[in-house]
């Protein structure tokens, strides 16, 4: 047994400090990996945090409310020593002098214990964790008897260990759902990523998501957030035309093709199912970022570093004021469709303040779409360490010099404001016209 | 459109590539009065002359090592390996020399060669003709490993191959020679870069190459009669392999079966699966399933020899047994 200091979170490039909102956890509570223990308000939004380890909460170093610094430890946290058995896990003393957590006897000692393949086997296809079965055979060794003992006896499962497929923990995770409470129908018993989609299904909409136990929270009035997030975009923004040499430019898109498929494809689709144009939009913008590797990264110590794939933000502006600009992590791997659920689901909870700190990692592009609010034209200001904004006008419909003919058309304005350290025109109108095509031809996936 | 086989268009590879520059030429066993051991060269000396398709001695590497004399000299050389089982001969050639010199060079000399050679089982010719070791040469940095599948990257490989300024591998399996169809008039020069989903499907990839892709391909139309529906990724290229593509599908489908002729252990389809589980463990909603050829020496006998290989009834088992959790 040993204990580890959580602390606090980078939540952003530029934060230093941060308050501890609101607690999840108390001392004794067990957390495992990517549980969130704890919402964290910077002074650009309230954060949820999660914890990196499995084990046990020791004590709570910061109380609710207090601001620390980056770094600062909040909480201790116990956690197994690789090789312990679970099982021998003491009584938690609810206070415990600093620096002296007891430690279980026989933990130390314990060796990982080394089990044949044919009796893991066994014991997985029985559903029995060998952590818990007492060894009969020499020098305590698990025999077969022994794990066919144990599967006969009634309420000795898998309960320690839930199989649960990779996608299914991510799906599972990204909504704060428990996996504890979903039944598994993949192979050996295993929650696969149908079971928790009909989980998230069967809990309706909304629930899930909040799934934490909830406590009153302590919070400064709604005027002084919005002020201090107006202050820190301010400073962000500020930094951002002090430092990073802009230069514009922008194109308009025929979308005729691209609405034409839109009407082909949602023809076919329910009414909550049916594809929005935002869709294709960011579907191209995150083409143009494949494609033009110097409007996708980071300018970090006085160099550009490209990023492989594209981690796309999206501006968010929040009711009471104030933006922000929460991440579709690999933008580059999803289509169209799983670009607008990404999307849906990020706006929602971004308004809702439930957004996850993982979320908030540094996006290498970003785009903002004022589209909705009849906007033009819209030129963004960088967000640091980022090389890039694209910038979405309203979907109009337009005369078009057509094959020397006049004809209305729906078209968008696109923009893109670039940090000329890393790029110049020629690269914005590389990236531009990748944007405009791939908006073109829809047809392509 | 023009029907053709899988044969005649790598033959008319080779004559485009002949006709069109003058420093390239062909060498290799039996390439010259007997056409090629597969008959894909037949011809090409009536048309081309015995300066530029060379009949060699049994002496891989002699030849092998002349080819990469003459692409120091400024040629453009095709070397013909008459199968992947022979390059063994060659192997210090190829990989202490052809791949290394660039960089022993310090970057002064590309070695711009072309070696094509048959890979692959199920004609019985037993243990030392058949077996797959493609996945050997995708260990080595320096080289670039193709492996055309298709009619159409039969034909159109060869040319960007050739104007590739470093070594490229084209690993021809013996079972696609005779497979017919059709082929566009103006087929030519195909990407050699990225690979190709040859089908898309929303339940399970099946990632593979070469001689396996007709099997992936026959298997994903099984699946799709029992309402699985099977992406199917073609590598094309072994070395670098495309690993964008590969994970796309497996970000579309979470689940990818890798059909490899080569032996499981330490093989082309073991990096794959690592690949995947690198870089897209968290779309998994299943562990990565392989099926290769068994660990044997490959048989000769014709029924032992079709169990040994990988077969569209195993890949369709295997996909089954990955979507439904069970077989």
């Amino acid at each position: 047994m040993a204990t580890t200091d959580f602390c606090m979170p980078v939540l952003g490039a530029d934060m230093e400090r941060g308050i501890v909102a609101q607690w999840r956890v108390g001392p004794g509570d067990e957390v495992h990996r990517g549980d969130v223990i704890a919402v964290i308000e910077t002074e650009k939004s309230d954060l949820d945090v999660e914890v990196f380890q499995d084990g046990w909460i020791d004590r709570l170093l910061v109380p609710e409310g207090e601001e620390v610094a980056v770094g600062a430890p909040l909480a201790r946290i116990r956690v197994l020593d690789a090789g312990a058995d679970p099982s021998s896990t003491p009584p938690l003393d609810q206070h415990p002098e600093p620096g002296a957590v007891p430690t279980p006897p026989g933990a130390a000692a314990a060796t990982p214990a080394v089990h044949s393949p044919l009796l893991r086997r066994l014991a997985e296809r029985s559903g029995v964790d060998l952590a818990h079965v007492t060894g009969t055979g020499p020098a305590g060794s698990i025999t077969r008897a022994d794990v066919e003992r144990a599967a006969s006896r009634p309420g000795t499962g898998t309960a320690a260990r839930t199989l649960a497929s990779p996608y299914a923990r991510r799906l599972a995770a990204d909504r704060s759902l428990a996996l504890a409470g979903i039944t598994g129908t993949g192979a050996n018993g295993a929650i696969v990523a149908a079971d928790v989609l009909r989980a998230i299904e069967e809990a309706g909409p909304s629930s899930g998501r909040d799934a934490g136990p909830s406590r009153p929270q302590p919070r400064r009035d709604a005027a002084d957030r919005a002020r201090s997030l107006r202050r820190a975009l301010g400073d962000l923004m500020s930094r951002s035309k002090r430092e990073i040499p802009h230069y514009y430019a922008s194109t308009v898109v025929d979308l005729a093709a691209a609405t034409a498929w839109l009407q082909d494809v949602n023809a076919a689709r329910t009414v909550q199912n049916r594809m929005v144009p935002a869709a294709l939009l960011l579907h191209a913008a995150v083409a143009g970022a494949m494609e033009q590797a110097t409007m996708n990264g980071h300018w970090m110590d006085g160099s550009f570093r490209p990023a492989e794939g594209v981690q796309l933000g999206v501006a968010v502006s929040l009711r009471e004021g104030g933006l922000v600009a929460p991440v579709i992590r690999d933008a580059h791997l999803l289509d169209r469709d799983q670009l607008m659920l990404a999307l849906r689901d990020l706006v929602t909870r971004a308004r809702r303040g439930s957004i996850r700190a993982s979320e908030m990692v540094d996006p290498t592009i970003t785009v903002t779409n004022l589209g909705d609010l009849g906007v033009d034209a819209i030129f963004g200001v960088i967000y640091p360490p980022q090389v890039a904004i694209v910038g979405f006008g309203s979907i109009t419909e337009q005369p078009r010099a057509v094959e020397g003919m006049l004809a209305v058309h729906p078209t968008v304005t696109v923009t893109v404001s670039a940090d000329h350290r890393v790029s110049d025109g020629r690269d914005a109108a590389r990236f531009l016209s990748v944007v405009a095509r791939t908006l073109q031809n829809p047809e392509q996936p | 459109m023009a029907v053709t086989t899988y044969r005649d268009a790598m033959r008319e590879a080779l004559r485009e590539a002949l006709h069109r520059d003058e420093r390239v030429f062909l060498m290799g066993e039996d390439v010259g009065r007997y056409g090629g051991c597969y008959a894909v060269s037949k011809g090409l000396l009536a048309e081309f002359g015995e300066e530029r398709i060379r009949d060699t001695p049994l002496s891989e590497s002699a030849f092998v090592g002349a080819g990469i004399g003459a692409a120091l000299g400024g040629l453009r050389p095709i070397v013909e390996i008459m199968t992947v089982n022979f390059s063994l001969l060659a192997l210090d050639q190829l990989l202490n020399n052809a791949a290394t010199l660039l960089h022993m060079s310090g970057g002064q000399f590309n070695v711009p060669l072309v070696v094509r050679m048959t890979t692959g089982a199920g004609r019985q010719l037993a243990a030392q003709h058949s077996h797959s070791l493609e996945g050997w040469y995708a260990h080595i940095p320096g080289l670039r490993l193709l492996a055309p599948a298709t009619i159409e990257d039969a034909r159109g490989m060869l040319w960007p191959a050739l104007l590739d300024p470093d070594p490229v591998l084209i690993f021809e399996h013996n079972a696609l020679y005779n497979v017919r169809g059709e082929l566009a008039d103006d087929a030519g020069a195909v990407d050699i870069t990225r690979a190709r989903l040859r089908r898309p499907g929303s339940d399970v990839a099946l990632i593979t190459y070469g001689g396996s892709l007709p099997k992936a391909i026959a298997a994903a139309e099984r699946l799709a009669s029992e309402g699985i529906d099977a992406a199917v990724v073609d590598l094309r290229s072994l070395r670098p392999l495309d690993d964008e593509t590969i994970l796309t599908a497996v970000a579309a489908t979470h689940r990818a079966v890798v059909i490899d002729e080569g032996w499981r252990s330490g093989g082309l389809s073991a990096e794959i699966a690592a690949r995947i589980s690198e870089l897209a463990f968290w779309e998994l909603d299943a562990p990565v399933r392989r099926v290769c050829s068994a660990e044997v020496p490959v048989p000769y006998a014709r029924h032992l020899e079709e169990a040994a290989l990988p077969q569209t009834d195993e890949i369709v088992a295997v996909a089954r047994e990955l979507v439904h959790g069970h077989d």
